[in-house]
């Protein structure tokens, strides 16, 4: 060790007269007083800086943070679920209008039939109506046309008597033809 | 040690690697008294303006979206805390501030210990056996007040034979008690020995044709010491976590 000269400069036994350690200045006792308490109060000053300021102000950003993370997903979820409603909706929209279009459809169907069905049946009965009565002028005609023959072959066979220079009253005539007609 | 000093004949080398250690007063030259102003309180002094820039200044914008100076301060408060709550569990939480104080003092303390000039307090045993006895005095006193005389199960290894027990009883018991020195001394001893390694090679570069090896080996040895601040800081901080999740739980 070097000797320990308490020279005029030397304000401690750690340090020689030159100004250079002696030792360790790590194991000098002299300084160790004045190096805790200046640790003490600064330990002290950071640790009410930490624990008043710092560190709880970071804990509310930080649960800030999260917060917001939070319900940013929360609103995303949120709008997609919406999302998600809508297209439900829409596709139920569609298939109701679908459904009653099909329903209208039908109905308009049915009706036209009903219609239909009704309009036939009218014209049928018409039709009916119609032949019916056709069918009875027919009859008339053809009475009337028999009768027409017979008052026609009596004149022509009263004609063909006088022209043959026969005469003939137009009894006798009348009977001669009804019995031809008879057959 | 007198082989330190420069008078020796060879070569004018000049070697005090131990001088930046010197505690002085930073007024005049008197005596270093217990509340003397000295390069110690400028450099503790400076590590809380440090602390209070980090974490005050850094962070008083409070943005949801974090700045720069913010995003550090955050990431610092983030380590810490999953520290804590990894290694002592929810209940360590309470603790937390505590742990903060040390991490943050002690990663600021040797950081601006790497710069030129600087002052390292953390190199001195007297500040790093505070820091270390502090620990060891709450994790004691805290053992036995959560669990009283259940504290004593820490070293009562119930897993191993009966026989044994005794024998590991008195082991464990030594080492809870070495607990603090070790603590203490290797945060200290790795800061010192990095900084008076650079000392010694920067006294080589007094010799003109080692003096690039030397800017090299300062170089490398300054990229240590950066590691060497963190890590030391980060260990000693969880080893804190170790000792006060025993005093919480301390049955293996």
């Amino acid at each position: 060790m070097a000797t320990e000269t308490h020279g005029a400069e030397a304000a401690s036994t750690c340090v020689d007269a030159g100004g250079s350690a002696v030792g360790m200045p790590q194991l000098c006792g002299d300084w160790i007083g004045n190096q805790v308490f200046w640790l003490v109060i600064t330990l002290v000053v950071i640790y009410f800086v930490l624990a008043r300021i710092a560190l709880p102000r970071i804990a509310a950003v930080l649960a800030e943070r999260q917060g917001t993370i939070t319900n940013d997903i929360a609103a995303a979820e949120d709008l997609k679920r919406k999302a998600e409603e809508a297209e439900a909706a829409y596709d139920k929209a569609l298939a109701d209008a679908r459904a009653e279009a099909q329903t209208i459809a039908q109905k308009a169907r049915d009706d036209i039939k009903a219609d239909l069905d009704v309009a036939m049946e009218k014209a049928d009965a018409e039709i009916a109506a119609k032949a019916a009565e056709s069918e009875k002028a027919i009859a008339e005609i053809r009475d009337s046309a028999l009768a027409n023959v017979e008052v026609v072959a009596k004149d022509t066979a009263g004609a063909i008597v006088a022209a043959l220079g026969a005469s003939a009253d137009d009894a006798k005539i009348a009977a001669a033809v009804d019995a031809q007609l008879k057959g | 040690m007198a082989t330190e000093s420069a008078e020796t004949a060879d070569g004018g080398l000049v070697f005090h690697p131990m001088d930046q250690f010197i505690v002085k007063p930073l007024f005049g030259h008197g005596e270093v008294g217990m509340f003397t102003i000295t390069n110690v309180t400028l450099w503790l002094f400076l590590a809380i303006v440090a602390v209070v820039l980090m974490m005050v200044v850094g962070t008083s914008k409070r943005a949801i979206v974090p700045s720069r100076s913010q995003s550090v301060a955050e990431l610092a408060y983030g380590f810490v805390y999953k520290m804590v709550e990894d290694v002592t569990g929810k209940d360590g939480l309470k603790y937390f501030p505590y742990i903060m104080t040390l991490f943050m003092f002690i990663v600021f303390a040797n950081f601006l210990g790497l710069i030129p000039m600087s002052f390292t307090t953390t190199s001195h045993f007297a500040v790093t056996v505070v820091l270390a006895l502090s620990v060891f005095l709450t994790v004691t006193v805290l053992g036995f007040v959560k669990n009283g005389a259940g504290f004593l199960s820490l070293f009562w290894v119930s897993s191993a034979p009966l026989a044994l027990r005794p024998v590991l009883a008195l082991i464990e018991l030594i080492s809870y008690f070495v607990r603090p020195v070790s603590h203490s001394i290797r945060l200290a001893g790795n800061v010192m020995a990095g900084h008076a390694v650079i000392k010694v090679f920067a006294g080589f570069a007094a010799i003109a044709a080692i003096s690039p090896l030397s800017v090299v080996a300062i170089t490398a040895m300054y990229g240590l010491e950066i590691l060497v601040s963190f890590i030391q800081a980060y260990v000693f901080t969880i080893l804190t976590c170790v000792y006060l999740k025993d005093a919480l739980h301390p049955h293996h």
